[in-house]
């Protein structure tokens, strides 16, 4: 897994609420046996007309959105199925961190397990961040990991949400299954005590 | 202390738990489908890992399969290839699979296949790599949807590593009227509480409504929790849930199943637990349901009207509404009863049981569909298949102009070309109306069979009680 500390970037706004995963990836890009080139279909629904070409009015399609990896959406981000073609797609296109009220929980695993960090903000910052985009599209965002700050191009920092071991795991860059592994000796004694048969 | 259901399933089944970290959560059973596991696989692959638990993993194909004739073969050669890895990975790391070409022939969606083959019993922590793995609560277990790295890690491990949830206490009393079912209790729920409500929460259905539903229908309500945002809803166990799983394949036998129902007669909560939070519903009050948007909580009674952006509380819930319009090319005030439809589709693992086909086939029988609409009757399993057929209903199906097809996921994902044109009006008995869901630029009305049912006859969105006598 990717390593996450600190993240400075432009944010591609998205003032969408419940944006569910049927439009973060069509389900028609499931049927693959990898995860590669998921990038390429993020948003497809939104971001490419029936003939492929791409909807210029789509904000991932503007010119200046190129290379941004802070994707800034409303509530409830990523409802809907447990794809983590999700996490996937918006990792391959080049996203780091989504910022939100609130992630469904699904989702908002899938994106701890791959680099790419959930970004929890109050109603007001998130607002506020909003509006300060509006004002000046090309405002820079800084995310500290560690410190779990957001700093607002305006100097304002707001604090963000994040359990201990997902944060330990991200700021290194190891995954979960590691760890569980070295459990094996608690798995035992667990299937020793409690093994009721199928 | 007195404790809920799901706090003594969590509680039964946590190894492991450092402060401020998850809890390594033991997993009774663990079921695979073909779109959402191949990358867990090559994952052990890498590692050199084999499946941990082999004979609690069982495997199907659902999403991607077609539902034509099984003796046709698979055109995509996708799909094709998702199936075969599926078939190589099972048979290399020694997990059961009821594939499209095992006999006894018992493949299906995986939340028909647990339950009917009695996998799923109450008390179990169950995972699936997909959300609607909800449905297996109806039985009393802990049962949520994964991604691919947890469906690894399982595979690996036969742990989970999870943050404990709340509890969403789901109160639904008064008894249905008629026409009225399970289905348009959860599109009800859904629709006044949002698709965030249960976000961060476990729902415990509880209240009269619950306890006179049977199996199937609990079902149906389980595997929408997703759609209110909770991973899980559980309905304790009682003797309804005894009955269904008594005698099904993988269920207890003999002494097993009379320590198992000691076991399971402990799980309902204790009468003084207490929940974060309660919500509730009176199942009394309630119409049919429809979903007029392009999420679930978008919906309305059927016999209403759909709502003003203009009347939204706040901006942005003005905005979702005007987009959805937008998509779904609905004005603002107008009836859903009457809007033209071009197909049905009567499926998926909310409504694909032989209940909701028996439903279906009562609006049915003797009646026509209107010409200009596609029927797709859909059974959620090779099992539901051969009792429907058992029963006549293929008959009355295929009389009133409908395709009755093979099992699978069909048209509630879309992924296997049964799918919806752009621009082109469903009624849907499945779980999701998003947009492009049902297939790009298609347009999903969410309902019960028995409304899908009696839209099919008339060719546009139907009251289901007009035609019932």
């Amino acid at each position: 897994m990717n390593r996450f500390t600190t993240l400075t970037s432009k944010i591609v706004p998205l003032p969408i609420e419940n944006v569910d995963t049927d439009q973060i990836i069509p389900a028609r890009f499931l049927k693959v046996t990898d995860k590669k080139g998921l990038g390429d279909h993020l948003f497809a629904d939104w971001r490419y007309d029936a003939d492929g070409s791409p909807k210029p009015d789509f904000i991932l399609n503007r010119p200046e959105m190129q290379g941004r990896q802070i994707l800034l959406a409303g509530d409830n981000f990523g409802c809907g199925s447990s794809r983590e073609h999700a996490p996937w797609a918006l990792v391959g296109y080049g996203f780091r961190a989504v910022i939100s009220t609130s992630f469904a929980d699904i989702f908002r695993n899938n994106a701890l397990k791959n680099g790419l960090l959930p970004v929890i903000l109050d109603k007001d910052t998130h607002r506020h961040l909003f509006g300060i985009v509006e004002e000046d599209p090309n405002a820079i965002l800084t995310i500290d990991l560690a410190e779990q700050t957001v700093t607002l191009p305006d100097g304002r920092r707001a604090t963000f949400p994040i359990d201990h071991f997902s944060k330990t795991c991200l700021l290194n860059g190891v995954d979960e299954i590691g760890y569980v592994l070295n459990l094996r000796a608690h798995i035992e004694a667990f299937e020793r005590a409690h093994e009721q048969p199928i | 202390m007195p404790q809920t259901l799901f706090e003594k399933i969590w509680n039964a089944h946590v190894i492991a738990q450092e402060p401020d970290s998850p809890a390594v959560l033991y997993i009774d059973l663990h079921l695979v489908h073909e779109v959402t596991s191949p990358q867990a696989f090559e994952g052990l692959r890498a590692r050199g890992l084999r499946v941990r638990r082999p004979d609690r993993t069982f495997a199907t194909m659902d999403h991607g399969i077609p539902t034509t004739p099984r003796d046709l073969p698979i055109v995509d050669e996708l799909a094709a290839k998702q199936i075969a890895q599926l078939e190589k990975n099972c048979a290399e790391f020694g997990v059961t699979l009821f594939g499209l070409n095992s006999a006894p022939h018992k493949m299906g969606i995986v939340h028909v296949i647990g339950p009917e083959l009695g996998l799923t019993q109450p008390g179990m922590t169950i995972v699936c790599g997909d959300s609607h793995t909800s449905t297996h609560g109806a039985f009393g277990a802990l049962a949520f949807g994964i991604g691919t790295s947890e469906v690894e890690m399982v595979l690996a491990t036969q742990c989970l590593l999870q943050r404990k949830p709340k509890t969403m206490k789901v109160q639904i009393d008064g008894a249905l009227r008629p026409g009225v079912t399970a289905k348009d209790i959860i599109l009800a729920l859904i629709a006044r509480y949002g698709v965030g409500a249960g976000t961060g929460h476990v729902f415990e259905y509880k209240g009269e409504a619950i306890r006179r539903l049977s199996m199937e229908e609990r079902m149906t309500i389980c595997n929408m929790s997703i759609e209110g945002g909770a991973r899980a809803g559980l309905i304790a166990p009682d003797d309804t849930t005894f009955q269904y799983i008594a005698g099904r394949e993988y269920a207890p036998k003999g002494a097993a199943w009379d320590k198992a129902l000691a076991r399971w007669r402990m799980l309902p909560s204790d009468p003084d637990a207490v929940y974060d939070a309660t919500i509730s519903l009176d199942a009394g009050a309630l119409e049919p349901m429809i979903t007029f948007g392009t999420n679930p909580g978008m919906g309305i009674p059927i016999t209403g009207r759909v709502p003003d952006p203009d009347e939204a509380p706040d901006p942005s819930a003005r905005n979702a509404l005007s987009k959805a319009l937008t998509y779904m090319q609905l004005k603002p005030n107008q009836p859903v009863l009457g809007q033209p439809i071009d197909v049905v589709f009567i499926g998926s693992c909310t409504n694909s049981r032989i209940t909701d086909l028996r439903q279906a086939a009562g609006v049915l029988k003797g009646r026509k569909i209107n010409p200009r609409v596609r029927v797709l009757i859909v059974p959620g399993s090779a099992q539901v298949k051969r009792q429907a057929e058992a029963e006549g209903l293929d008959r009355i199906f295929k009389e009133a102009g409908a395709e009755w097809r093979e099992a699978g996921c069909s048209m509630c994902i879309a992924m296997n070309g049964d799918q919806l044109a752009p621009g082109q009006y469903a009624v849907s008995t499945s779980n999701r109306n998003f947009e492009g869901r049902q297939g790009k630029g298609g347009r999903t009305f969410l309902a019960s069979p028995l409304t899908a049912a009696a839209s099919a006859v008339a060719g546009c969105v139907t009251d289901p009680r007009t035609l019932m006598p």
